[in-house]
């Protein structure tokens, strides 16, 4: 029983970045009717910056001090940070701690900045064009995004402590009845967990309970009545792009403690991702998000060393052999409507 | 001739002399100098990869430039048949024919299956779904199949396939080559030609992919001219029309995707002729991301554009990745010191190890204001200087 419920909640860090990722293609596939290969991209840059926050607030300045002497007899020099000389000691030690979640605040308005540039940018003109095309450019985007990460923050992972009150694990199977240290998870993926909750719910009721929302989802179901009743609906697909693009960086934020961030990494997730999409059905965002956590905890089950015993190799297949099989038995994916992206 | 109209022929017969004549084209500066080194592509590793990189797009093209199914998984064929040909020289030694045969048929297999699923969808879904099976199979090869601690180790994982004293090679005798040869003729063996200061290299490797690549390009021809090609463009144009007049379109498109399967295993298995050694990393997706990028930078649906794609691709990547700070430096010596120092800094991004950032900017222009690729910019150009010339409006058909 134990072991059961260690894996179920293995699988819901991986679940909860898949889910995130696969909840902004959707909605960008909803809306826009686009398949964007640079969305594992757009995880990137979420990730990386939070590298950056880190790297700015260790920024610093040097000035001599003539009390005391380095070993070759010169005035040592001490290194401040520009945050400590700023803010004082404390709340700078305070702001490194946290840099992680404080890189939230900064990758907010540069993600929405980034899907605003793209969608007007690029997306725009491919609307008109065949699926095709649009899959091309968006991958050759792809392509560019991770190169410029790649050239200012090279190829190694970067390691980004999370808080210090998040690192180690939590006693879960205590609180839930069992020997202590049966179910010992870290915090910081329950943060994730909790944090990607956070996030999708509140995707679901801005679509649901605002204006706003309401005229996105008429726009996703019928795009050309919604224009003949005077709405710019191509404004909403705007700012519905720039939000995707906000989601998959805040996923990225998250979970550069999990795994360091190299500029590749959004590559495998991309791919996954699809999967995801597919398994829980073009255009549905319950299904994308279902998919997500469903996919995760099975791969956290097949990565299990009882599994892989029968079957070797399992947890390196069990994803795509799913969306396999769910295409075969069900070609709309789990949550899929009729009449939405049937071929 | 060959059956072929007058003008695919022409078209036929110009890259036979192109392939004959690379070595000699390709190494246009003189041996030793700075040029030569950065510019002269005649060397057989290259060439090679010019020759059955060709293929590989040929095939591609088949399927993508016909029936517009865009497949991101093309890669885990060339993958397939490169460990097919690999396991053939260890099992009966040297011998390149059984090596390609089987790449070809192990390859013909795998496209059958993964054609059998992911045309059931069409579209993005196919787009997805092979995309999914590729990278399926590039996990299995090297993770999975790929335990070397494993009695099913088929791929030796991360180390690559490679042969080994101790591999059985039954039909191996003395007087063969210890490389993959034809009826004994070494891959690897090649006639220098020196020509005053030109050193031109005549290489049987890279004859042999040639060959073949004429073959692939004749087949495509064929195929294309076929009413077997004109049913595949039909499916590219409407199939919902097809469908309605009671036309399953299926096995048409079925068997476009394992013709251009079986093109990815020839290329595969002569990538591993050429160098007898095979890794997963050949799978992986990027590398079938490569394959649509040579394709779409040819120029789709054309006959010869496949050919300028790869050579084109492969060509820069090669130059690009050796332009380094010093060379650009002594390039831009004309300029005045402190300019110099920052056309460099500013060029620095896109050369050397950012050759990648370099092709996908170049990618994504051609997408954007080219979709025709290089065959479609030439077009153009010919256009300009013909009305310029007669003044008349030219309603020349497109070049195929």
């Amino acid at each position: 029983m134990d072991a059961i419920i260690l894996q179920i909640l293995n699988g819901l860090d991986k679940g909860s970045a898949y889910a995130l990722i696969a909840l902004g293609l959707t909605l960008i596939f909803g809306t826009l009717g686009v398949v964007n290969f640079a969305h594992g991209a757009l995880f990137v840059i979420g990730a990386f910056c939070a590298v950056t926050l880190n790297r700015i607030f260790s920024i610093s300045f040097e000035t001599t001090d003539p009390t005391k002497v380095d070993f070759l007899g010169n005035p040592a020099t001490i290194k401040t940070t520009y945050l400590e000389h700023w803010f004082g000691a404390g709340p700078a030690a305070w702001m490194t701690d946290w840099s992680v979640p404080l890189a939230i605040l900064m990758a907010i308005p540069v993600m929405l900045l980034v899907g605003v540039i793209m969608e007007r940018g690029l997306i725009k003109h491919f609307y008109k064009r065949p699926h095709a095309d649009q899959i091309l450019v968006t991958f050759g985007l792809a392509i560019v995004l991770q190169e410029i990460i790649k050239f200012f923050y090279g190829a190694n992972p970067i390691q980004t402590a999370p808080p210090d009150v998040f690192i180690g694990t939590m006693d879960l199977g205590v609180w839930l009845g069992f020997e202590a240290n049966a179910i010992a998870y870290p915090y910081w993926r329950m943060v994730y967990f909790l944090f990607s909750t956070v996030i999708i719910g509140g995707v679901f009721a801005f679509l649901q309970f605002t204006t706003f929302g309401m005229v996105v989802r008429a726009g996703m179901a019928d795009r050309e009545t919604v224009g003949l009743l005077g709405i710019d609906i191509d404004k909403r697909f705007t700012i519905t792009f720039a939000i995707a693009a906000t989601v998959a960086g805040l996923a990225g934020v998250m979970y550069t403690p999990i795994t360091p961030p190299t500029y590749d990494i959004g590559v495998e997730l991309l791919v996954l991702s699809f999967v995801v999409v597919v398994v829980g059905g073009m255009g549905s965002l319950p299904g994308a998000v279902l998919a997500g956590f469903l996919l995760g905890i099975v791969e956290s089950f097949a990565s299990m060393n009882e599994v892989k015993n029968i079957l070797p190799g399992i947890d390196q297949i069990i994803v795509y052999l799913m969306a396999i099989i769910v295409i075969l038995v069900r070609p709309r994916g789990l949550m899929g409507r009729k009449g939405v992206m049937e071929d | 001739m060959l059956g072929l109209e007058k003008k695919d022929f022409t078209l036929l017969l110009i890259v036979t002399v192109m392939v004959i004549f690379a070595p000699f084209v390709l190494n246009p500066f003189p041996e030793g100098t700075a040029m030569a080194q950065m510019f002269n592509a005649g060397y057989p590793d290259l060439m090679q990869r010019f020759a059955i990189f060709g293929i590989l797009v040929i095939g591609f093209n088949i399927l993508f430039g016909l029936t517009g199914y865009l497949s991101f998984g093309h890669a885990a064929f060339l993958g397939a048949g490169s460990y097919a040909a690999v396991w053939m020289f260890k099992l009966l030694g040297y011998d390149i024919i059984p090596a390609i045969l089987l790449s070809i048929a192990v390859s013909g297999l795998f496209s059958l299956a993964v054609g059998y699923v992911s045309l059931r969808r069409s579209g993005i879904y196919f787009s997805i779904l092979t995309l999914a099976l590729a990278q399926m199979m590039f996990n299995m090869a090297y993770s999975v199949l790929g335990n070397p601690s494993s009695s099913y180790n088929l791929t030796n994982g991360e180390t690559g396939l490679q042969v080994y004293n101790s591999d059985p090679q039954v039909l191996l005798s003395a007087t063969d080559p210890n490389f993959p040869h034809l009826f004994g003729l070494s891959m690897r063996s090649e006639t220098h030609l020196l020509v005053g200061n030109w050193d031109f290299t005549l290489n049987a490797g890279y004859y042999l992919s040639g060959l073949f690549l004429l073959l692939a390009f004749y087949i495509s021809i064929r195929i294309f001219r076929s009413p077997f090609g004109l049913m595949l463009r039909a499916v590219k144009s409407n199939q919902q029309r097809l469908n309605y007049t009671g036309l399953n379109t299926r096995p048409y498109t079925l068997m476009a995707f394992v013709i251009s399967g079986m093109y990815a295993g020839l290329a595969g298995g002569l990538l591993a002729c050429m160098d007898p050694l095979a890794g997963a990393e050949r799978m992986h997706w990027t590398a079938s991301g490569e394959i649509v990028i040579m394709s779409i930078l040819g120029g789709i649906g054309t006959l010869i554009g496949p050919i300028l794609g790869a050579g084109f691709n492969e060509y820069f990547k090669n130059i690009l990745s050796k332009i380094n700070d010093s060379i650009l430096h002594e390039w831009l010596s004309f300029l005045p010191d402190g300019f110099e120092d920052i056309m460099v800094t500013l060029i620095h991004p896109f050369v050397g190890k950012g050759w990648h950032l370099t092709l996908g900017l170049l990618f994504m222009m051609v997408i954007i204001f080219l979709p025709g690729g290089l065959v479609e910019g030439g077009q153009r150009i010919g256009k300009l200087f013909r009305r310029k010339k007669a003044d008349t409006p030219s309603d020349e058909t497109p070049v195929e």
